[in-house]
């Protein structure tokens, strides 16, 4: 694999042809064979097959030949772990970005529990400057309470100024420790009123002290303590009824609260998210490619790679994602990308932590899972993964190919299938439980703002 | 749908129960028989000079020494590192603390460890064979053999055949502390194979109902005077206070509903009681019955002695009869 080969010989190529290829943009219901031209890091036009090369030749273009491969809006994960600042044995963002490139991704949203915690518009700023050397876009979430301790709201209003899309104490339940109810009705409140979500990981930390997996008979066989299903369900229910408060209390203003569930991973809690759809709230929530792909058993002989937060569940809590991913309660597909150093994995499974990378399976996994084993069509695959969580955030130009747009592409063979070695990867960490997994659909190039961060040769 | 990865135990490790077919079962007791009444001299040439380490993160009375004693026996040089006294102290991983173990020439590692799974880490970072010794919650496998051994001698005539009928009719009551005994695990995924019914007691806090969906032939009877009805034997557990992690015990309730004490002895005149100790005495068990006639609990330590040399040698790869 080789990177980044627009800048090679100095100035950058300002403008690409992408010729020949099948456009599958969600984002204007397009399917079919369209030429697509970039220009000065934008979407300068989309049109029939041949008919731009005139505008190609005229902004001297280079051209992709994307014969037989899908040309489709760069990828967007609105939930992974950088570990910049603070804990860059396991990955900085320069290394993450080049994992997220490889994986046809174009932006991240970059989690806040780094040391320190993202919690004042200052570190908002410093995680995007160029000094970082991201490969692509890092849009900061920032942290919902002061030190994500679950005290203070953060200055939402000053941290979306500074380019944050949400706040969210991720792993920190918020209203959970500390103040209680109180503090997530208020981020509710002020997040509203700021036009930002409240992405939440709900876990009801009372309930999970020393567990380490799934709760159930394979936890009791294994002699390990578990995390209930009630652990989640419980915290999102308390969650949905302050947003029915919230948006109650600020209808007159025209406010509407936005909760948005993280890593959803069981059934019940996923029938509540539905629930609150149907009456109306805005509510939203993501699943990530390891709770549809795979289920507890995955812990075999201890597997450390299988442990995550929150856990693989029992194999009706993974069939019940893959439904809500296919009936369309599921918003998004996030993949929590959570890399680890190998001696941090290679512990007792209870000290090991929680967290696999995901990056370079997401889209593999995704397609081969969704796409090739349960006929989702490729486009909807894509929405998940591009035109939904760019909607679910606001993020506007991104997930989208139409005119105007950011240049971010992702460039596949939709019938390519590979194996997925870790050792290779390009995550400063290899924890992932899909080494020498199948994946469907092997990226050949990654442009983000019209520039190629990532290409590989045909399979 | 693919699961975890691999993990076949390597040839001579004992992880778990489950990975002990009949037929391995029947060849390590009749492997401890043949040992146990072997000539000493000549016993101590099996193994002579092999190195076996003792690898203990938790405290042990009987475990740590019959395994030290049969390594002994069999003529291996014995290691013992202990949690407090070693580098682990100092904060070495399990694994360099195998790696190290396995530069110093050990052939075989037996753990006993507070974390459920650590046997299968140390076997993965040093390819070693590990005897599980004891892991966290999970199991004690050598337990579960010793106290296999310990009922075919009193319901058996000592037998050393397993076959999937030879307990069938036989009901054993597990009471106690269920939850966090990893004997309570290992007896009761072994036991139904043979064809006995095994019958969990002990209040709600240490006994899930979850707990019996371990295995076939496995039931919560909460009423312990109604298992011993039906019991040929029963375990005694002790609470295992340093497991509880803020679980409150109302003990004289529990003494109450779940001590073996003189009445029930005396009430149940067949019932065989066994227990794989430490025993806390007034607790879960009287003087009355652990000191009677029909207790087996030191016989237990002694079927001990004989399965871990069984185990060791096995380890070893001396395991074949001669």
């Amino acid at each position: 694999m080789s990177e980044a080969t627009s800048v090679a010989n100095g100035a950058p190529v300002e403008a690409w042809l992408l010729q020949g290829g099948r456009l599958v943009d969600p984002s204007t219901a397009t399917d079919m064979p369209q030429d697509l031209l970039l220009v000065a890091g934008q979407v300068l036009a989309v049109a029939d097959p041949g008919t731009l090369s005139a505008a190609a030749a005229e902004h001297g273009a280079a051209t992709l030949d994307c014969a037989g491969l899908i040309v489709a809006p760069g990828l967007i994960d609105i939930h992974v772990h950088l570990r910049e600042p603070g804990q860059t044995w396991k990955e900085t963002i320069a290394s993450g970005t080049r994992a997220a490139a490889a994986g046809g991704f174009t932006t991240v949203v970059a989690m806040p529990n780094t040391v320190p915690v993202i919690d004042t518009p200052a570190w908002a700023s410093w995680l995007q400057a160029p000094e970082r050397g991201a490969a692509i876009s890092v849009l900061p979430m920032a942290a919902a309470t002061v030190g994500s301790m679950g005290e203070t709201l953060t200055d939402y209003a000053a941290l979306r100024a500074a380019g944050a899309v949400g706040v969210t104490d991720d792993g920190k339940p918020i209203g959970v420790a500390g103040v209680g109810d109180r503090i997530m009705r208020d981020a509710l409140e002020l997040a509203a009123r700021c036009g930002l979500p409240v992405s939440q990981h709900a876990e009801d930390t009372r309930m999970t002290r020393g567990a380490s997996m799934n709760a159930g008979a394979l936890a009791f066989r294994m002699g390990l303590r578990g995390m209930s299903v009630e652990s989640e369900r419980s915290l999102v229910e308390r969650d949905i009824a302050l947003v029915r408060q919230v948006s109650r209390s600020l209808a007159g203003e025209g406010f509407t609260p936005h909760l948005h569930v993280q890593h959803i991973s069981t059934r019940d809690a996923l029938e509540l998210v539905r629930g609150a759809k149907q009456e109306g709230l805005h509510v939203t929530c993501e699943v990530m490619p390891h709770h549809f792909a795979l289920n507890e058993s995955a812990l075999a002989g201890y597997n450390t790679f299988a442990k995550m937060n929150p856990p693989l569940r029992s194999e009706a809590d993974r069939l019940a994602m893959l439904e809500g991913l296919l009936d369309g309660t599921v918003d998004c597909i996030a993949t929590d990308h959570a890399p680890h150093a190998a001696f941090e994995k290679e512990q007792e499974f209870e000290k090991a932590p929680n967290g696999i990378t995901g990056l370079e399976t997401a889209l593999g996994l995704s397609l081969r899972i969704l796409h090739g084993e349960h006929g989702m069509p490729l486009a909807k695959v894509l929405a998940l993964l591009s035109w939904a969580p760019a909607q679910l955030l606001a993020l506007a130009g991104r997930g989208t190919l139409a005119a105007g747009a950011r240049a971010d592409v992702v460039v596949f063979d939709p019938a390519a299938t590979w194996h997925f070695n870790a050792r290779a990867a390009l995550s400063k960490s290899k924890n992932s439980p899909f080494d020498g997994w199948a994946m469907q659909g092997r990226v050949r190039w990654t442009l983000c703002g019209g520039q190629i961060v990532f290409e590989q040769g045909p399979a | 749908m693919p699961g975890g990865f691999a993990h076949d135990p390597l040839p001579g490790s004992l992880l778990r129960i489950e990975d002990l077919g009949l037929a391995d079962i029947s060849e390590i007791l009749a492997l401890a028989s043949e040992l146990e009444s072997e000539d000493p001299l000549r016993r101590a040439f099996r193994l002579a000079k092999r190195r076996v380490a003792l690898l203990f993160y938790e405290s042990s009375t009987r475990t740590r020494t019959s395994f030290e004693l049969a390594a002994k026996a069999l003529g291996a040089d014995t290691t013992l590192i202990s949690s407090k006294s070693s580098s682990i102290e100092k904060g070495e991983s399990l694994k360099d603390t195998g790696l190290t173990l396995r530069a110093l020439g050990a052939e075989a590692i037996i753990l006993r460890n507070s974390f459920s799974g650590a046997p299968w880490l140390l076997e993965r970072a040093t390819g070693l064979p590990v005897l599980n010794a004891g892991d966290g919650m999970h199991q004690h496998p050598s337990q579960a053999l010793l106290d296999l051994r310990t009922m075919l001698r009193v319901l058996r005539g000592g037998t050393t055949d397993i076959t999937e009928d030879l307990l069938e009719g036989v009901t054993i009551t597990i009471c106690g502390d269920i939850l966090h005994s990893r004997v309570a695990r290992s007896n009761a995924l072994l036991l139904p194979r043979l064809g006995a019914r095994v019958l969990l007691c002990g209040p709600a806090q240490l006994l899930p109902e979850i707990a019996a969906s371990l295995g076939e032939g496995i039931a919560i009877e909460r009423d312990l005077d109604r298992a011993l009805a039906q019991s040929d034997v029963v375990m005694m557990l002790r609470i295992q206070a340093e497991r509880l992690a803020g679980l409150h015990i109302d003990l004289e309730a529990y003494r109450t509903g779940f001590q073996l004490n003189e009445d029930r002895m005396e009430k149940y005149p067949a019932l065989w009681l066994m227990h794989p100790g430490p025993m806390i005495r007034g607790l879960e068990i009287a003087d009355a019955a652990a000191d009677g006639p029909r207790s087996l609990i030191e016989e237990q330590v002694r079927h001990g002695l004989a399965v871990r040399m069984a185990l060791v040698a096995r380890a070893l790869g001396a395991g074949s009869l001669q």
